[in-house]
């Protein structure tokens, strides 16, 4: 009956579906849907961007206007990849400036980017609205500059934490006088002055900006004018803050709040004297997100005087000094509370961790909507761990993070197993989990049983066998993305489901017991996967042995065969 | 090192204990030059590469990418002073205005070195020519850069310059520091 529809129909009930799974799913029923799916498709997601080659992105998709790339595995957040490993992103605006100009918009995710790079987006994609970079490096202000003054209808420029070189730092004054679409700006990464005259003009002109995220070289008095010009934000980064509370700025600063009624989103607050922050005490009964985490001169006391007000919070990132007593506040005043993050107020210092397994259980039992969790915390306990599952079934991501990686239950001393069994058990939807502490080959029974939603899960120091990853493997259907680290898992459960591989985006193993002769002969048996080793030193100068461990090994599914852009030190079996 | 018998000399030299023997303050063309082996030639040579030290001397205790913290996350979230940020300004021989640079987002001398190459690259002769970074401190001297701890240099900091090796020499640099930095014997 389908094929009596006309494509016009069928085209009509697919843009209804902007979710890229479903549009996947669609274009498997049959030839027709596949090529209706095809021309339509606008928004095309790439989790790995060696996994397919830009040339055959184009072919099946040639009216794709959005596209999003992630490059280097999640851990290179953590030092462990070479900062050369690739991800390079030149290709694929090269092959797009020729096949694809109708591009509109790039995310990129963990990408090597280069001013080149911008340049030839700059140059090549007339309706170019919007970019994205997330944790990406490479790139000077000088291809923010090219971005600026050439992209005429740039509707959006965010970018988040990324590394940039500034040399010139006049990027800014780029933009033209006829830009005037701008709704989003983002530079709080940055760390050279921008044009402050310049902002300022641009944001005069720009009535649609909804989003202005400010790097540090913003002085509060600036701010305040930025603020009186657009009343309209809905999202706020202020970088820099202002530091006397008896100085006019603050004063005048205090009052262009009162008129921000829009803003539902502040983020920033680089460097920030606690008692200034009665300032923005008008705007937090309306925040939904509030992101003090880079912002390390507010203490306790001024901080939950802050959160008390923010009764309609549903995220927050905030640093261990708010200590477990501060959570039990926000316990108290945001029960709308869906993300928390608690990260450490100083990474480098290996002592000094403020919050433990009681911050966690009084959000969770103030805090029923919670789903999304990222916790580095002193210790934690099995009764804890239990008592969160049950009081928050709703978990999607959990991420739990011990500052000592082994750590066992702090009042017992047993393993974790219990408390991530439970967690796994109650939470019947979670996507994405981060185990750490004393753990066994029990957990990932659990973990294999029960989390039949999971698609992302990252082990460090954990397990005794090769058991716990087979568990892993075999129980959890939907596993996309598997990250290990400095764990006793071998050749035998690294070959003993290899077509599971296929159904998976990327597995990452370093410091475990896998042999260089398993992943050769893993690489032999699956030609759809790359298997790459990386290598630090020289291990693997002349023949290699191949009882030997591997340092570290990233392999992922791919329609193109082994890449051709590896350094040295990267060997794609 | 061949220091030992230069209290007697003439010829001040402007390195660093442990750095390669610097130029001298008046010093010929064929003194200078003495870059650290194996680096492209960097704009201050009294100023040594820390960097390969920095970042093994990851304490035995600590394991690498450990806590899982982003890096970006890590650079950034160092603790600071409340309220203090350190621009100061940078003037540089032959460059028709100044510019001003914050210390405070500097980890050490290397970044900060690094930043002014950067932010000199346009208003640098091209004769490559060696420069001398040498700041102005709260009791209004001129000190080389890079002799004390990098927080007592931010600390004391008021003003950087940045002068041309060859151009150093009337600059009156703080005898006593000489004086101290041979007593170490390096």
């Amino acid at each position: 009956m389908v094929n009596y529809f006309p494509e016009e129909v069928l085209e009509h009930v697919f843009s209804f579906l902007t979710s890229h799974r479903d549009r996947n799913a669609v274009s498997l029923v049959c030839k027709s849907w596949y090529n209706v799916e095809r021309f339509s498709r606008g928004k095309v997601f790439i989790g790995n961007c060696y996994a397919i080659s830009p040339e055959r992105l184009i072919s099946r998709f040639p009216r794709v206007r959005s596209l999003t790339l992630k490059g280097k595995p999640h851990f290179a957040d953590f030092n462990l990849v070479l900062h050369d490993w690739g991800g390079y992103v030149y290709p694929w605006i090269e092959a797009m400036a020729k096949g694809c100009t109708n591009l509109e918009e790039l995310r990129l995710k963990r990408m090597l980017v280069s001013d080149a790079s911008l340049e030839l987006i700059a140059k090549s994609f007339p309706n170019f609205k919007s970019l994205v970079l997330v944790s990406c490096e490479g790139f000077t202000t000088d291809g923010l500059a090219a971005i600026a003054s050439n992209c005429r209808f740039l509707r959006e420029l965010d970018l988040q934490e990324n590394e940039v070189e500034d040399p010139r730092g006049q990027w800014l004054s780029c933009f033209p006088d006829s830009c005037t679409s701008l709704a989003s700006l983002n530079f709080a990464c940055l760390k050279g002055e921008v044009n402050l005259a310049a902002l300022e003009r641009l944001v005069a002109r720009c009535r649609n900006l909804k989003s202005l995220r400010l790097n540090h070289a913003v002085p509060p008095d600036v701010l305040q004018k930025i603020l009186a010009r657009a009343p309209q934000l809905v999202d706020l980064g202020a970088g820099s803050f202002v530091h006397d509370p008896e100085s006019e700025t603050y004063n005048k600063l205090k009052n262009v709040m009162q008129k921000c009624t829009s803003i539902r989103s502040l983020s920033g607050f680089l460097d920030v004297n606690a008692r200034c922050l009665p300032a923005i005490y008008p705007i937090c009964i309306n925040l939904s997100s509030l992101n003090l985490s880079y912002a390390p001169g507010i203490y306790s006391k001024e901080l939950v005087k802050l959160i008390r007000k923010c009764k309609k919070l549903q995220c927050l990132w905030i640093l261990d000094t708010i200590g477990d007593k501060g959570l039990s506040v926000v316990a108290s005043a945001c029960k709308e509370l869906q993300e928390l993050r608690v990260f450490k107020s100083d990474p480098n210092d290996v002592g000094n961790a403020a919050v433990t397994e009681e911050g966690l259980v009084a959000i969770s039992a103030g805090c029923p909507n919670l789903n999304s969790l990222l916790y580095f915390c002193r210790q934690m306990t099995n009764t804890a761990l239990i008592t969160v599952a049950k009081n928050c079934p709703n978990f999607i991501r959990f991420r739990l993070c011990t500052l000592d990686p082994i750590t066992p239950d702090a009042v017992t001393m047993q393993p974790l197993d219990n408390g991530f069994g439970a967690i796994v058990q109650s939470c019947k939807g979670l996507k994405r989990l981060s185990v750490s502490g004393l753990l066994t080959d029990q957990v990932f029974l659990y973990i294999g049983m029960y989390a039949e939603q999971l698609e992302m899960l990252s082990i460090a120091f954990a397990g005794n066998s090769d058991k716990g990853m087979v568990y892993v493997l075999n129980g959890c259907k939907k596993l996309k993305k598997l990250e290990i680290r400095d764990s006793p898992f071998g050749n035998m459960a690294l070959l003993a489901d290899t077509g599971k591989y296929e159904t998976m985006r990327s597995l990452w193993m370093s410091s475990c017991k896998v042999t260089f002769g398993a992943c050769k002969s893993l690489a032999e048996k699956m030609p759809r996967l790359n298997v790459e080793i990386i290598n630090e030193g020289d291990e693997m100068e002349g023949g290699s042995d191949d009882r030997q461990n591997v340092e570290k090994m990233y392999l992922y599914r791919t329609l193109v065969g082994p890449r051709k852009d590896a350094p040295d030190s990267v060997w794609t079996l | 090192m061949a220091n030992d018998d230069l209290g007697l000399e003439t010829e001040l030299r402007l390195g660093l204990p442990g750095v390669g023997a610097g130029a001298g303050a008046g010093a010929d063309s064929d003194a200078s030059g003495l870059v650290e082996k194996n680096e492209k030639k960097r704009m201050f040579s009294h100023i040594s590469d820390h960097r390969s030290n920095d970042s093994k001397a990851v304490n035995k205790n600590q394991v690498v990418g450990w806590p899982p913290v982003c890096s970006y996350r890590r650079k950034n979230s160092f603790k600071r002073d409340e309220g203090s940020k350190m621009y100061v300004k940078v003037s540089m021989d032959g460059a028709p205005f100044l510019r001003k640079i914050n210390l405070g987002t500097h980890k050490n001398y290397w970044d900060l070195v690094l930043a002014l190459e950067n932010l000199c690259e346009a208003l640098k002769d091209d004769d490559n020519s060696d420069y001398v970074l040498i700041y102005e401190d709260k009791d209004g001297d001129w000190m080389l850069a890079g002799d004390v701890p990098w927080e007592m240099f931010c600390e004391s900091c008021k003003k950087l310059r940045i002068k041309k090796k060859a151009d150093a020499k009337g600059i009156g640099l703080h005898a006593k520091d000489l004086l101290k930095r041979f007593s170490k014997g390096e």
